[in-house]
């Protein structure tokens, strides 16, 4: 009988695509559940929520058009996204969005390709959420860059223009990554740098970014047609609110004073902190230190021992050399205790000095003042008669 | 019995040079305990929460005490073993018991964190009468007060002379009055420092399991009492040979030689207790142990048994040299023996440590010395030292 | 009066004597195990359990309404060295300099059973009020610090900074307890290393734990006896005395005190007594120096 996926299985809703592909409902819930991972708080979809209700809630939703469009890139970020730790998930994925324009996987290619862009385009005008990866050149008037004859920065803003949103995904579509770096021969920048129309820009950075961040984003964007809160340079504060160093499982050693010195020695083996290997932790925003890529525990750069790039942050990624530490700014909460005895309280010496005086001058002029008496009538003693020298 | 002269007023000038030092002195002082009112004791004092008393009791209060035992030590001389050829050393002793008892309270006053409440001492339902201070407090509020009302008939006396009609009236009616009812005041002033000076030692038995052996003793009170006895005297002797010099006088060595016999079993009492009750409770080993604590201890009966070997023939008593010395070793043992009990004895562990600040230090020296030049003042204003105006003006 | 001074001076004598030699000679009174308060509440810490999170201090300070110490760290984070003016409970870390194991252990007031500070509080403000708690009434305190001097576990802490200072000790959140909660440090402390409930309940589970754990625990409950025994109570692998939980007898503090004033004092009639008698000495004396011709001049 056919599985449901939620109230009902409307047609064009992501719930019926699921049971017409025949998804099992215990993927999609477990996808759910690592969406809640990925954002606990911060994205109303998955805030508070239990993995049944979001899919409860995603099922209900309208399968997305996405436009897919490459640039100066490694395409990194859509393997990340499609390289699964199992390949049912890349199926599902792919089943919850409706991915109508992607070089990499579509099947067609040449001018089937720019007629299947313009389709998708016109089908889905005002409607499809644009995702953009890879920094776009603007030097020369962006003729670095040529897809079909056409500039990337024209391709850009003509898509870009029909879009709902626009997700900039990996480092290089949010800033221009390493494109950009020193000497940035191709004036290479981020899709904010084009796009200025006040069309709503997501920055997903990262080298590759994490794609479930990516998933939260797009389908909170299906289910109710908001984009999750961004910081400052656009990011979603759910994933970019925090410094990799103050969620990192290797934190305590940090605190402890725990460090790998150099690769392969004992501290690296035991798995220390990388911090003096140049670990950019302490100044880089990112979620990577509590998900992980490929839905598998430790399978991110510190975990498996080498020190965090910084590639999130256009300020540290390609620019800081990879060993060089960097300042923390933040003070770390003391993992000190009070000791069982504190000493307390301390001998001035000024006050000992007058001490000394008063109490000097005291016994002093005590004697002083005794030998000044005179002796007694009847003792042989030297009584010269003293003199009236006033009271001591 | 020699006949003594009537008390009256020193003739001379007050502000001399070294009274004008002893003001600046007490000017310091008073304004430094300003300070302390306006910035808290935590910024003004050197006190901690180990050493939560430091040199305003210790030294101000417990000691300062004890050195204005002499109206005290003298009345039960006088009054109560009737040794009536002292009585010419009695009224200058008040005065400087007074003096010395209100000094204490008004260190008292500003050593406290919260005088404003002091009010509600008085009240007599909130009394917690298994507190030892509250006997110590109460005592010494009264007994001040019972030391200025013995003072009153010098003041009466000399407004007997004002040329103000109706204060000579006033001294007068109150004059006869104040002299029938002095003696049950004056046993009060008997009473009261019996149980306040003796409880002045019990305060630091509360604690005990932090108190040094070699001090910690259900003989405190005793040995708090005894000892504040003969500094009363040790007080007597040593403000006697210091006035006549005033006077231009030779000291009454008649009176204070007797004193010097007096004193005799009183410090007997104190080290006898103090070492019997060390052997009693096996502390002696302590005694010699060479520590920081034993040295203090023994420093103590240093001053006590060198005091008691120059008090020890007739004509040492009889040399004035000798005697004052003799007193200021007592008054320096009396004063150690305090400033143990209450500072070094009491160990609140080792990582406390406490050494005056410059502001408490300055301000006991001002205090004394405000109360010497008070004390100056009175007996040159009014009739209080028994002697002939000086001859000559002491410079 | 009647009364010949020589006697008069022999009896005081006599009395005096036989009061010290009665307070030297007599065996001390039997330190009379201190009962508790029938309704009488407690803590039981558990060193073995705390994991030294230090909830309790900051759960503390919200609970009483106290700023942390900021101090060390300039403001950012709590940390105070012990328990002062702004810090009622505290975890302090022991570490043993041998074989390098630890051991936490929390201080706060042990609310005695007969408590020293009780005892020395000149108008009571700290006095052990309801279920054996000891409080603290600002209302009635002057600052003299005597309860500093007398506590033997040093808690009461003054608030050496403030211009109008008052005395900090923890009281066992009566505040909360009135309003049928239990003190802070209890409900937040994640592994139950200190629980609340009533003192014999607490004594029994300290027992029980001992015997069931004989291993984990050094075989004595602190507190139990220790001046007199106190409602706090702790367990622990290591020797209270390395905990900084000092070596105390069961006498409790106040005993010394009590007996100068039982034994000398007895109430108020002993100093009456004096009184009379001193005011019949004094104005026979007073009359002997009249006699001889000398005017009364005090």
């Amino acid at each position: 009988m056919p599985v449901k996926f939620g109230s009902d299985n409307a047609p064009g809703t992501i719930g019926e695509h699921l049971v017409r592909c025949g998804v099992s409902r215990r993927h999609f819930l477990e996808f759910c559940a690592s969406l809640v991972v990925t954002a606990p708080f911060g994205l109303a979809l998955t805030r508070k929520a239990r993995a049944a209700d979001v899919a409860r809630e995603i099922a209900k939703a309208r399968r997305p058009s996405v436009i897919w469009l490459n640039f100066q890139d490694c395409t990194g970020c859509t393997e990340t996204l499609l390289r699964t730790s199992t390949p049912d998930l890349a199926e599902l994925i792919l089943n919850l969005i409706s991915l109508d324009y992607h070089e990499t996987v579509m099947a067609a290619a040449g001018h089937d390709a720019e007629r299947a862009l313009q389709a998708a385009m016109s089908e889905n005008a005002g409607k499809y959420v644009l995702v953009v990866e890879g920094a776009i050149p603007r030097k020369d008037k962006g003729i670095y860059l040529k897809i079909a004859g056409r500039p990337g920065i024209e391709i850009l803003q003509d898509v870009g223009a029909q879009a709902a949103a626009i997700i900039a995904i990996g480092s290089c579509a949010s800033w221009g990554g390493i494109p950009s770096a020193d000497p940035n021969p191709t004036d290479a920048v981020g899709v904010d740098s084009i796009i200025k129309d006040g069309k709503p820009v997501v920055n997903i950075p990262g080298c590759p970014a994490n794609p479930y961040n990516l998933l939260a984003t797009v389908l909170q964007y299906a289910v109710a047609g908001t984009l999750p809160e961004l910081d400052a340079l656009k990011r979603p504060k759910f994933a970019y609110d925090r410094f990799i160093h103050d969620h990192c499982p290797r934190r305590p050693h940090f605190d402890a004073g725990e460090f790998a010195r150099s690769f392969g020695d004992e501290g690296h083996r035991k798995g220390w902190c990388l911090y003096h290997l140049g670990c950019k932790g302490p100044v880089t925003h990112a979620p990577c230190s509590t998900r992980h890529f490929n839905e598998m525990i430790d399978c991110w750069p510190i975990g498996i021992g080498a020190p965090c790039y910084g590639c999130t942050e256009q300020t540290v990624a390609f620019r800081v050399p990879m060993f060089q530490t960097v300042q923390i700014h933040q003070a770390t909460p003391p993992d000190t205790y009070a000791p069982i005895f504190t000493p307390e309280g301390h001998v001035s010496a000024v006050a000992a000095g007058v001490a000394g005086l008063i109490g000097g001058a005291l016994i002093g002029g005590g004697y002083v003042a005794s030998r000044k008496l005179g002796s007694g009538t009847s003792s042989g003693d030297d009584t010269k008669p003293e003199p009236d020298a006033g009271k001591e | 019995m020699t006949a003594y002269a009537q008390p009256a007023a020193v003739q001379g000038a007050i502000f001399t040079r070294p009274v004008r030092a002893l003001t600046a002195l007490a000017v310091i002082g008073i304004g430094l305990v300003v300070w302390r009112f306006v910035v808290g004791l935590g910024q003004s004092t050197a006190l901690n929460d180990g050493y939560p008393w430091g040199l305003w009791i210790a030294f101000d209060v417990v000691t300062g005490t004890s050195l204005a035992c002499g109206g005290y030590a003298l009345v039960l001389l006088v009054y109560v073993m009737n040794r009536g050829q002292y009585h010419p050393l009695v009224r200058a002793a008040t005065v400087t018991s007074a003096f010395g008892y209100s000094i204490a309270g008004f260190s008292v006053v500003i050593d406290i964190g919260r005088p404003w409440l002091a009010w509600k001492l008085p009240l007599f339902w909130h009394w917690n009468l298994r507190s030892v201070l509250l006997e110590v407090a109460l005592c010494i509020l009264t007994y001040t007060i019972v030391l200025w009302i013995e003072l009153a008939p010098a003041f009466l006396e000399r407004a007997q002379a004002s040329t103000i009609p109706w204060i000579r009236q006033l001294a007068k009616t109150w004059l006869p009055v104040l002299r029938r009812m002095l003696v049950w005041v004056a046993a009060l002033g008997v009473l009261l420092p019996t149980m306040h000076q003796s409880g002045l030692g019990t305060l630091l038995l509360l604690s005990g399991p932090r108190l040094h052996p070699l001090w910690n003793t259900i003989m405190l009170p005793l040995l708090f009492l005894t000892s504040c006895i003969a500094m009363g005297f040790g007080v007597v002797v040593l403000e006697s040979a210091l006035s006549s010099r005033l006077l231009g006088r030779r000291p009454e060595m008649e009176m204070l030689a007797g004193l010097g016999a007096v004193i005799r079993p009183v410090l007997h009492l104190y080290l006898g207790v103090r070492l019997v009750d060390l052997i009693v409770r096996k502390q002696i080993n302590q005694l010699f142990a060479f520590d920081s604590y034993s040295v203090m201890s023994l420093i103590e009966f240093a001053l006590f048994f060198g005091a008691l070997a120059l008090l020890r023939e007739e004509r040492q008593r009889r040399d004035p040299r000798t005697l004052f010395r003799a007193a200021m070793l007592m008054l320096l043992g009396g004063a150690l023996y305090r400033f143990d009990v209450f500072l070094i004895a009491f160990q609140p562990g080792p990582q406390w440590t406490y050494f005056p600040s410059v502001t408490e230090i300055l301000v006991s020296t001002g205090l004394v010395a405000a109360e010497v030049v008070g004390y100056i003042v009175l007996i040159m204003r009014f009739p209080i030292l028994a002697g002939a105006p000086a001859a000559a003006p002491a410079s | 009066m009647g009364i010949s001074r020589r006697a008069a001076l022999k009896a005081m004598a006599a009395a005096t004597a036989g009061t010290v030699a009665t307070a030297v000679g007599t065996p001390k009174a039997k330190a009379a195990v201190v009962a508790a308060p029938p309704d009488a509440v407690g803590m039981l810490y558990d060193s073995t359990k705390c994991i030294g999170c230090k909830s309790c201090m900051v759960a503390c300070n919200e609970a009483n309404d106290l700023p942390p110490d900021t101090a060390l760290s300039g403001g950012l984070w709590q940390m105070p060295l012990d328990l002062n003016e702004r810090t009622k409970n505290i975890i302090k870390l022991y570490q043993d300099p041998n074989d390098g194991s630890h051991a936490f252990v929390k201080r706060q007031c042990m609310h005695c059973l007969d408590p020293a500070c009780a005892s020395a509080c000149l108008l009571g403000a700290m006095k052990k009020r309801e279920h054996g708690i000891i409080t603290y009434d600002p209302d009635l305190c002057i600052g003299c610090r005597y309860c500093q001097m007398a506590c033997p576990f040093n808690v009461p802490k003054f608030e050496w900074s403030k211009v109008m200072p008052k005395m900090v000790k923890c009281e066992l959140c009566n505040h909360r307890i009135a309003k049928g909660k239990i003190p802070a440090c209890c409900e937040v402390c994640p592994t139950g290393a200190v629980i609340f409930g009533e003192y014999t309940d607490l004594l029994a589970e300290a027992h029980r734990r001992i015997d069931k754990h004989p291993d984990r625990y050094v075989p004595k409950v602190y507190g139990e006896t220790e001046v007199g025994g106190t409602q706090v109570l702790y367990l622990a692998h290591t020797d209270f005395a390395k905990l900084g939980l000092p070596t105390y007898g069961s006498d409790p503090v106040p005993t010394a005190v009590r007996e100068v004033f039982q034994e000398i004092y007895q109430g108020i009639v002993p100093p009456i007594a004096l009184y009379a008698l001193l005011a019949a000495v004094m104005i026979r004396s007073r009359r002997q120096l009249t006699g001889e011709g000398e005017e009364e001049k005090p």
